[in-house]
């Protein structure tokens, strides 16, 4: 089984974690990330996660394999959504398990983090207004036509 | 249900004809095995490259995810499918010789469009003879059984393995695209027909849009012919056509599903993804 994919299904937690179960391992820690009802000052209805699964699961185990190499941890997951997601659902889950506590959460706090700035996924909010927009894309968007340079170190580093 | 579908390039052989490592023969900047192993992997959703156990570290082999062939007897290129077969039971396998110079990214998708996952095995017909040709050709789960007896009959052939089983067999969209190099003076003769390619006329190239680039594009790819020679000057063409509002220095660029520089060269048949700011999470 691969340490990172992508699924168009609703993800469940339970039996992710199932997969790492592991003897040699005394803790584990998981991050999930959910859907959300609101973004920067506006009222969120439902997502879109959209993804270069060939490139974005390359970049992912990469991801989870600097994470082994790092924190000395035994296993570790990344299952990322793609498709519409609703208020509530699990967009993104992480699991690692380690021998002790203290590699687990680190490993799983640098797995989330790089997966948010590397992977070629993107996601669209739709707003009670009857907008939508991609996130990242758009104020870079505005931007585009007055070269203004200010901020963009958020570029593909940011969400 | 049809079995998902991994790619597997051959680079166990020993190259006996052509007297030095046929992977490594480079056509323009970049070896053989890399050119095929670039065409494949976007199009599968795992791709390794098959290796005798003595070539695991070989700098060039050492990059790549690789099958071992595991040493039960057989030798030639049944080992390498036999292997992947036995490694991943549940995949198909596209499995491609890495030494086909002339082979583009259509006739890898159409082999994939047209595969039928109920027969043994998807392969080509010959150009040159009308039998299949084994070493592009789409391996099925059920091919691994099949094969197991073949091989247990002495016999190694892949190409008398297809004939004999059941394979559904297609024409080839460009008759020379299968045609392979063996010799140095093949290898000579293929560069030359390359290099009049490669210099100054248009590539055909694939571009695949996500996200907003794909909502501005109004399509999700898009085959391009173009005399732009990196992804910078694409891009700038390519904006031109479908008004995009985001600006190279908001973009990342990928060639054949690996992110890469935006003045490396293009070369005929690569796939090119821009990548809007990411968002995961």
């Amino acid at each position: 089984m691969s340490s990172f994919r992508f699924t168009p299904t609703p993800l469940d937690g339970v039996a992710l974690r199932g997969e790492l179960i592991d003897t040699h391992c005394g803790g584990f820690a998981c991050f999930e990330g959910w859907v959300r009802d609101h973004n920067e000052g506006q009222q969120v209805t439902h997502l879109e996660y959209e993804a270069f699964e060939a490139l974005g699961v390359r970049e992912g185990e990469r991801i989870i394999a600097e994470a082994r190499e790092r924190f000395g941890v035994t296993q570790a997951l990344c299952v990322h959504r793609v498709g519409d997601l609703q208020l509530r659902e699990i967009a993104v889950w992480v699991g690692v398990a380690a021998a002790h506590r203290d590699e687990a959460f680190k490993a799983c706090r640098y797995i989330i983090d790089e997966v948010k700035h590397r992977v070629p996924i993107w996601k669209k909010e739709h707003y009670v207004s009857g907008d939508s927009g991609w996130v990242n894309c758009e104020r870079c968007a505005a931007h585009a036509h007055d070269h203004s340079q200010e901020d963009h170190d958020h570029h593909h580093a940011h969400g | 249900m049809t079995a998902a579908l991994y790619g597997l390039i051959l680079a166990g052989g020993r190259s006996t004809r052509m007297g030095q490592d046929k992977a490594a023969l480079k056509y323009g900047e970049r070896s053989q095995l890399e050119r095929a192993f670039g065409l494949l992997a976007p199009l599968v959703s795992r791709c390794f490259v098959s290796v005798r156990a003595d070539q695991q570290v070989d700098a060039l082999r050492a990059k790549f995810p690789q099958i071992i062939d595991d040493a039960d007897g057989v030798v030639g290129p049944a080992a390498g499918i036999h292997s992947a077969l036995r490694a991943h039971p549940d995949a198909a396998w596209l499995v491609l010789a890495c030494d086909l110079p002339f082979l583009d990214a259509a006739t890898l998708q159409n082999l994939i469009a047209r595969r039928d996952p109920a027969r043994i095995a998807t392969a080509y017909r010959s150009a040159h003879g009308g039998l299949p040709e084994p070493l592009c050709a789409v391996y099925e789960p059920a091919a691994r059984a099949a094969l197991e007896v073949y091989l247990a009959g002495g016999r190694n052939c892949p190409r008398k393995f297809l004939i004999q089983s059941d394979t559904l067999l297609l024409d080839q969209p460009h008759a020379e695209a299968l045609d392979n190099v063996n010799t140095p003076t093949e290898l000579d003769a293929a560069r030359a027909r390359l290099g009049a390619e490669a210099t100054g006329t248009p590539r055909a190239l694939r571009v695949q849009y996500f996200a907003l680039l794909r909502e501005q594009a109004g399509r999700r790819d898009e085959a391009v012919t173009t005399a732009a020679t990196t992804p910078r000057e694409l891009f700038a063409e390519l904006a031109a056509r479908h008004a995009f509002t985001l600006a190279p220095e908001h973009l990342k660029v990928a060639v054949n599903a690996e992110f890469c520089d935006w003045s490396r060269p293009l070369n005929a048949g690569d796939q090119v993804v821009f990548i809007p700011p990411v968002a995961g999470g």
